[in-house]
C-alpha cells in the first residue's frame, strides 16, 4: 500500500532524516495504520461539511494600539538560539555561490 | 479526619488546617519533597524539581497568610506537566532560576522559556507553589508515558506497569503524594486515561474553556489543559482557577466561569444520564466493565435516571483522530528547525541542518506521526484523508449534540483496560492507539469529560468517565462528586502511600 519510496518522499517533505532502520519500520507500520484508517471511506459524507474547529470562531478585532504586554526583549527572544551573531540569529547559507 | 499521611490528603482536608494555623505551607512542601526524593529513582515522575524555590515560596505564602492574605490555592504545592512553559530567562536573556521546559523531547533539552504559560501565571496568582515539571510522552504523543526521551514513568500501584499517558508524570505525582494537584493536557485522553490507570481524578474541560497559551502544541484543534486531583472537589477547585478568558489564546472563549464548588451538592435526582452502548467496546476488560457498571448502578441508586443511548459513529473515532492529530502535529512541529531555539545539528547546509536536527531530536513516535500527518496532508491525498476525517468529525460531534439534547451527561469507561506492563505495546502502534478509544471521541466533539476512580480490578485502579455538554463542566463535576461521596473510594491510594 505504501512503498519505501513513499516514506522517503514524505520524510523529505517533512524535512526529517530517517535512518534505514526507521524507513523499514515506518514502511510496514504506516501501511497497517493506513489500512485501519481506511474505515472512513465507508462513511457517507456526501452531504456533510468539514469541522476544522468545534468552536464557532470569528475574527477577534481590537484597536491597533501598540502594547508591551507579552513583548520579549531582544536578549530574551535570542536567549535559546543555537547560533548567534551579535543581536542576530545565525542561519546556514540559503543560496550558495554559483547558483 | 483522614488517617492518611499528610502528603496523601486532599486539598479540601488540609485547607482548614492551614487556615487554623495547625499546618504551614512549608509542612506541605516538605512532605511533597520527601516523597519526590523517596520516589525519584523508582517512579521517574519529575523532569525538573525546584526545591529551594518551592520552600522559599512556602515561607512567603505562610507570611502572606499571617498577614491576612487569602487566595484559592494559597500555599498549596503542585506540579506542571513539562509541556507548560515556565519562565526561566530574564529580560537580559539570562537564566533567572526558573525551571526548564522539555515537552519530554530531546529537541528541547535545556530550553529556558522567556515567558510563562497562562497556567503558570494563574497558579501563581492563586498562591499555589510550583514544585516541578512532570515527565510526559514526547510532545504529549502517547498513552503509556514510554515515549518520553527521559525514560518511562512507573505506576506506583506496580512499578512494572505504565501509569498511562501522556500526562503520566502528573497522574503519578498526585497518586503518590508528590504533589497535591497537577496540570495535564488532553488531546485524545492524555489526562483522563492516566488518571484512570493511576487511581486519581482527572478532567479535560471543554475545548476553549482554559487557555492554551504557553502549552507546547500537539494538535491545536483538540489540545486542552486540565487538572489532576485526589478528589472531584479538589479538581473543581483547581479548574475554577485555570478556567477563564485569555486574549493571548484566540481559541479561549470569553464565557463566564461559574462557581464549580457550588455545583457539588451531592444530588443527582432528576438528572438523566445516558450510557452510550458503543463505548462498551470490544476488548473492554471484564473487570473494568464490572467496576464501571457498578458505578452506573450507584448513580441509579442515588436517584439518577439512567438511559441507554447510542453514538453510532464511535467506532470511526480512532481513524478520525489518527488523521487529524498527526496532520496538525506535523504542521505544529515544523517550528523545530534548529535555528531559533532547541537543539541544532550545526551543519552548514540549511536543508541538511533541518533534516539532521529533526532526525536526531525527535523520538520514534513523533517521527511516525510527522510522517503520517505529512502523508495525509500531501498533494493528492488531502481530500481522501484530512478532508474526509474533518467531515466524519462533523458527524461524530452531531451525534453527541443530539444525544446530549435529551440527557444531562454521559457515563462510560475511561480506558478499556487497567494499567499494562511497560514494553507490552511499544512494538504495535495500533494496539497502543486503542487505549484511547473511549476518550478521544470526547476531544473530537470538544466536550468536557472527567475520569473518576471506581474501584480496583485485580488490585489495579479503574476509572469511569462523565461526559457533559460544551461549557457545562458544572454538571459533569456534580455527577462525579455525587458518585464519589457514595462510592467510598476517596482514600484509594497506592500501597506505597503507607510506607
Amino acid at each position: 500500500m505504501i512503498s519505501r519510496a513513499d516514506v522517503e518522499n514524505v520524510a523529505a517533505l517533512a524535512r526529517l532524516h530517517l535512518t534505514d532502520e526507521e524507513l523499514d519500520l515506518m514502511e510496514g507500520q504506516l501501511s497497517r495504520i493506513l489500512e485501519a484508517i481506511a474505515v472512513l471511506q465507508d462513511v457517507d459524507t456526501s452531504m456533510v461539511g468539514p469541522t476544522a474547529s468545534v468552536l464557532p470562531l470569528e475574527n477577534v478585532m481590537r484597536e491597533d494600539i501598540p502594547s508591551d504586554a507579552g513583548r520579549l526583549t531582544r536578549a530574551a527572544a535570542l536567549g535559546n538560539a543555537p547560533l548567534r551573531e551579535g543581536d542576530h540569529l545565525r542561519v546556514p547559507l540559503v543560496l550558495k555561490e554559483g547558483r | 479526619m483522614s488517617e492518611l499521611p499528610l502528603a496523601d490528603r486532599t486539598i479540601s482536608e488540609i485547607a482548614p488546617l492551614l487556615e487554623a494555623g495547625e499546618l504551614s505551607s512549608r509542612d506541605l512542601v516538605e512532605a511533597c519533597l520527601d516523597r519526590i526524593d523517596r520516589d525519584a529513582g523508582r517512579l521517574n515522575t519529575f523532569l525538573a524539581v525546584g526545591a529551594e524555590q518551592a520552600l522559599e515560596a512556602a515561607d512567603i505564602a505562610d507570611g502572606a497568610r499571617a498577614d491576612g492574605v487569602r487566595a484559592p490555592l494559597l500555599g498549596i504545592p503542585y506540579a506542571l506537566k513539562d509541556i507548560f512553559v515556565t519562565r526561566a530567562l530574564n529580560e537580559d536573556g539570562q537564566p533567572d532560576g526558573g525551571l526548564p521546559t522539555t515537552a519530554g523531547s530531546r529537541i528541547l533539552a535545556g530550553y529556558l522559556s522567556p515567558y510563562a504559560s497562562d497556567a503558570e501565571d494563574r497558579m501563581a496568582a492563586a498562591g499555589a507553589i510550583l514544585l516541578g515539571k512532570t515527565n510526559c510522552d514526547e510532545f504529549a504523543m502517547g498513552s503509556s508515558n514510554e515515549n518520553s526521551a527521559y525514560g518511562p514513568v512507573h505506576n506506583p500501584w506496580d512499578e512494572t506497569l505504565v501509569p498511562g499517558g501522556s500526562s503520566g508524570g502528573s497522574s503519578v505525582a498526585v497518586a503518590s503524594g508528590q504533589a497535591f494537584f497537577a496540570t495535564g493536557t488532553d488531546t485524545g485522553g492524555s489526562i483522563r486515561q492516566p488518571a484512570a490507570l493511576s487511581g486519581v481524578v482527572g478532567m479535560k474541560p471543554t475545548y476553549g474553556r482554559v487557555s492554551r497559551y504557553g502549552m507546547v502544541a500537539f494538535a491545536s484543534s483538540l489540545d486542552q489543559c486540565g487538572p489532576f486531583g485526589r478528589s472531584v472537589r479538589d479538581v473543581a477547585l483547581v479548574l475554577g482557577t485555570l478556567a477563564g478568558h485569555d486574549p493571548r489564546d484566540s481559541t479561549c472563549v470569553d464565557v463566564p466561569v461559574p462557581d464549580y464548588l457550588a455545583a457539588l451538592d451531592g444530588e443527582v435526582r432528576g438528572l438523566r444520564l445516558g450510557v452510550p452502548r458503543e463505548f462498551f467496546v470490544e476488548g473492554l476488560e471484564a473487570g473494568v466493565e464490572t467496576a464501571v457498571r457498578a458505578a452506573i448502578d450507584t448513580l441509579a441508586a442515588a436517584g439518577a435516571d439512567i438511559v441507554d443511548v447510542s453514538l453510532p459513529s464511535t467506532d470511526k473515532g480512532l481513524a478520525t483522530y489518527y488523521i487529524i492529530t498527526p496532520a496538525e502535529a506535523s504542521a505544529n512541529l515544523a517550528r523545530y528547525d534548529g535555528i531559533r531555539y532547541g537543539a541544532s545539528a550545526g551543519v552548514d547546509d540549511l536543508l541538511e541542518n533541518y533534516r539532521l536536527t529533526r532526525g536526531a531530536g525527535f523520538g520514534l513516535e513523533v517521527k511516525r506521526r510527522i510522517i503520517l500527518g505529512t502523508y495525509a496532508l500531501s498533494a493528492g491525498y488531502y481530500d481522501a484523508y484530512y478532508l474526509k476525517a474533518q467531515q466524519v468529525r462533523t458527524l461524530i460531534k452531531a451525534e453527541f449534540d443530539e444525544v446530549l439534547s435529551s440527557v444531562d451527561a454521559l457515563l462510560a469507561p475511561t480506558s478499556p483496560s487497567v494499567a499494562f506492563k511497560i514494553g507490552a505495546k511499544t512494538d504495535d502502534p495500533l494496539l497502543m492507539y486503542l487505549n484511547d478509544a473511549c476518550t478521544l471521541p470526547v476531544n473530537i466533539a470538544g466536550l468536557p469529560g472527567i475520569s473518576v476512580p471506581c474501584g480496583l480490578s485485580d488490585g489495579l485502579p479503574v476509572g469511569f468517565q462523565v461526559i457533559g455538554r460544551a461549557f457545562d463542566e458544572s454538571t459533569v463535576l456534580r455527577v462525579a462528586d455525587a458518585y464519589e461521596r457514595r462510592a467510598g473510594f476517596t482514600e484509594l491510594r497506592p500501597p506505597t502511600a503507607h510506607d
